[in-house]
């Protein structure tokens, strides 16, 4: 159970491997989580990088999640309830950014970063949102990005994807009204992490922690939406309404390197 | 079908307790019998049911997220009072109708603590205690009997004598051995609704403790108010004490009207407050305000029983005051011998990073035999502070948790709502007794709570699986 300080006892981290996602549960863990799981692909890769949070008071299970795929995710995710009990917070952390003109020379593999990024974080939303309503309470924090906010001609695969990704977590916030669960909709911009490991920084860029910090504070103000830096709300709000020639002039100038 | 789209049940409700911290969503229901907890409890959800009061546990323990909560107070009857002061009553039933059903009568409820409005179910499953522990001990030492609706679907009556072990495991059990369906207390003669009071303001911690420690005894109720935000001299107080004043410490005119209790609620605090209203500055206002208004020194003062049990009680809904996010209690108890660790808890939380708003000190006599129960002989202390979030608030609780239990102390199960869940076993040795008998009433876990699963109590939530 959160409790009356928002301390979260047990945390679910779809995507484990995340430098985010793991940001995140080191935060929450710091604040007096006791149980971290971590889901992902390389279970024995995530429990190497676990050893902090184990050293930090949590004890930490790991267990087999792929995003792709999607007709596991009820089972999975329905198992680690019944195995774990009830979780107060879930982070959809997984997600891949591809190479844009790569997916553009293979629409196939572009598919396939769509289905991860927006398809199995759909059905892997669901499926833990059925569950945070079947306890009464919890938050699910999505992890979206700027680059859902308006999609750039260098990233609008990823971008695409990803404001799917926000417009559903924004649904999924307003169906669970009154259930006592809610959603957290992260919006970070470039993030350094292994993501975005060897692109040169971009404007406004921000640390794991940085994300981690922002989430927390959220979590505590019970916020549905946070970017981060928080500025970039308003950069935003600008840029989008922004005439595309405009836009284009100024994503060409900022994007020596920006793939968020 | 008309009918049938209550029988599937209205849609969840968000509930909390009074600190309005930690809501989850759960099922409603509103027996109104026996019977009907019978049947709630038969049919409860996997995620079980739990009885709920008036809500004025401060925590989680009246709630049930994704499950069944069983609002009791339909439960509410009361019997008439036997020549010895016996009564028996629904175990939904608030004491505030008790004790005016009872008052007229020449008696009043045994055990009252701060505000009236609990029920006698609420009252038992937190072995609740008032101003006379030091005396009388806690509220279920003055129950005879109880009967209680089982998860089994049994309903079975318990006494101190016969089934012992179920009703003190019951008592302080917050809720989690069955429901409290009705019980038998035994009631305190009282000549009056007027108390005869002594008040006594003093300087700092020292002197309140010390003025209590020699002339405690000699009341049956005593109580301290202190003021942590005085940078001065925190700990400086107001401790009034007192018993029922007999008929003739009246004036001869209102004797006839002695026993005319009707108790008022007065004021409504705002239905909207900012977090920011209750700081430090706004308490330290009201404490100078509070503390000079008390005489330095004033006896036989006659208060009326509301005055001088329940002042909260003066404005309803005063819990928000804290705004949106709510407030809790730190409520614990540190043994005689150990008032070096209560001066240092009190210093802490006077330095803590969220203002100690209502601050109450008081001394404890023996324990129950209920291995849940929360006073033991000592010291006790509850501090309100409003519930700031990521302001370091939960680690300096923490810390007090942790010289509290060094010292052999416990928290308040009734006012938690942020404890962690390894100190538990330290701060309630008699866990295991208890857990044992709870797996015998209720082995498929049908009762269930947010206190529960948050602290682990009743010992069956450990995750299925290991990291
Ligand atoms: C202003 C204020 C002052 C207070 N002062 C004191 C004090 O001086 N001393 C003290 O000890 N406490 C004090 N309390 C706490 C309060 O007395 C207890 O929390 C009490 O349990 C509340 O009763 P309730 O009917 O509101 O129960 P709820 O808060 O609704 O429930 C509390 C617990 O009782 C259980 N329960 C409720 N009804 C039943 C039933 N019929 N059968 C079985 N279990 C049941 C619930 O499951 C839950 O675990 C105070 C609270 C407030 C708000
Ligand atoms: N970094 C940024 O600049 C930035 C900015 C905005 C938003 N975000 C978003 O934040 C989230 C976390 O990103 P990050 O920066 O922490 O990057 P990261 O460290 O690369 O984390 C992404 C994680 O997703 C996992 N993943 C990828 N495909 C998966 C699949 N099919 N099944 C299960 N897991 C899969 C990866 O697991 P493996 O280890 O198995 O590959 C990896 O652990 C992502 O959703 C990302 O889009 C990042």
């Amino acid at each position: 159970m959160t409790d009356a300080l928002g301390r979260a006892r047990s945390v679910l981290v779809l995507g484990g491997g995340s430098d985010i996602g793991l940001a995140i549960a080191g935060r929450l863990v710091a604040r007096g989580t006791r149980r971290v799981v971590l889901a992902g692909r390389h279970p024995q890769a995530m429990a190497e990088r676990a050893r902090d949070l184990q050293v930090a008071g949590a004890d930490v299970a790991t267990i087999p999640f792929d995003a792709a795929d999607i007709g596991a995710h009820e089972k999975t995710i329905a198992a680690a309830f019944a195995d774990f009990g009830d979780f107060d917070v879930v982070v959809l952390a997984f997600g891949v950014l591809g190479d844009q003109s790569a997916f553009e020379q293979e629409p196939a593999a572009a598919g396939l970063a769509v289905v991860v990024n927006y398809a199995g974080a759909v059905s892997a939303g669901l499926a833990v949102a059925k569950q945070l309503r079947a306890q009464g309470r919890g938050r699910l924090v999505v992890l979206s990005s700027v680059a859902g906010q308006r999609a750039r001609r260098d990233n609008f695969v990823y971008g695409s994807s990803k404001a799917g990704l926000d417009a559903f977590a924004l649904g999924l916030s307003e169906a669970l009204r009154g259930s006592g669960a809610g959603v957290l909709i992260v919006r970070p911009g470039f993030v350094r992490t292994k993501m975005t490991a060897g692109r040169p920084p971009a404007p406004f860029t921000s640390s794991s922690e940085d994300v981690a910090a922002a989430v927390e504070d959220a979590l505590d103000r019970e916020a549905t939406a946070v970017w981060v830096p928080a500025k970039l709300r308003w950069v935003f709000l600008v840029l989008r309404l922004l005439p595309q020639p405009l836009f284009r002039r100024v994503a060409a100038r900022s994007a020596r390197g920006e793939h968020q | 079908m008309p009918g049938e789209e209550a029988a599937a049940g209205s849609a969840p409700q968000l509930l909390t307790g009074w600190g309005r911290t930690s809501p989850s969503a759960c099922d409603v229901v509103h027996p109104q019998h026996a019977a009907e907890v019978r049947a709630a409890l038969q049919t409860a959800p996997p995620r079980g049911g739990i009885a709920r009061g008036l809500g004025r546990s401060y925590g989680d323990a009246a709630q049930n997220g994704g499950g069944l909560v069983l609002d009791c107070t339909g439960l509410r009857s009361i019997g008439s009072v036997s020549g010895e002061g016996l009564v028996t009553v629904g175990g939904g039933a608030p004491l505030d109708d008790l004790s005016q059903a009872v008052v007229p009568q020449g008696w009043f409820i045994p055990v009252s603590p701060g505000t009236r409005f609990v029920t006698v179910g609420g009252a038992i499953a937190a072995d609740v205690h008032g101003k006379n522990h030091h005396r009388d001990g806690s509220f279920c030492r003055h129950v005879t009997s109880m009967t209680l609706a089982l998860p089994s679907g049994e309903v079975c009556t318990v006494t101190p004598e016969d089934g012992a072990e179920l009703f003190w495991a019951t008592a302080g059990g917050m809720g989690l051995t069955g429901v409290v369906v009705q019980a038998t207390i035994r009631l305190l003669p009282v000549q009056s609704r007027f108390l005869l009071v002594d008040t006594n303001r003093t300087r700092d911690l020292d002197e309140t403790m010390a003025l209590m420690e020699q002339g405690d005894e000699a009341y049956r109720y005593s109580v301290a108010w202190l003021d942590l935000t005085s940078r001065r001299s925190p700990g400086r107080g107001v401790l009034t004490r007192g018993d029922h004043a007999p008929a003739t410490a009246l004036p001869a005119s209102s004797r006839s009207r002695a026993l005319d209790y009707r108790p008022r609620t007065r004021l409504a605090a705002p239905p909207w407050a900012p977090p920011w209203l209750v700081n430090r500055l706004s308490v330290r206002t009201f404490n100078e305000v509070w503390f000079r208004k008390a005489p330095a020194e004033r006896r036989a003062e006659l208060q009326s029983i509301e005055a001088f049990f329940y002042p909260l009680d003066a404005a309803a809904a005063w819990n928000r005051v804290y705004g949106r996010r709510g407030f809790l209690q730190y409520q614990c108890v540190v043994p005689f011998g150990a008032e070096e660790t209560l001066r240092h808890i009190v210093s802490k939380l006077a330095a803590a990073p969220a203002a100690p708003a209502l601050t109450v000190l008081k001394r404890f006599g023996e324990a129950s035999p209920s291995p849940l129960s929360f006073p033991i002989p000592g010291w006790t202390l509850a501090v309100d502070f409003p519930a700031a979030r990521g302001s370091g608030l939960d680690a300096v609780l923490d810390e007090c948790d942790r010289l509290v239990v060094d010292a052999g102390g416990r928290v308040y199960l009734a006012k938690d709502a942020r404890m962690r869940q390894d100190l538990l076993r330290l701060m309630y040795p008699h866990l295991d007794e208890w857990r044992k008998i709870v797996r015998r009433v209720d082995p498929h876990r049908r009762l269930a709570s947010d206190l529960d699963r948050r602290l682990d109590l009743t010992g069956t939530r450990r995750a299925r699986k290991q990291g």
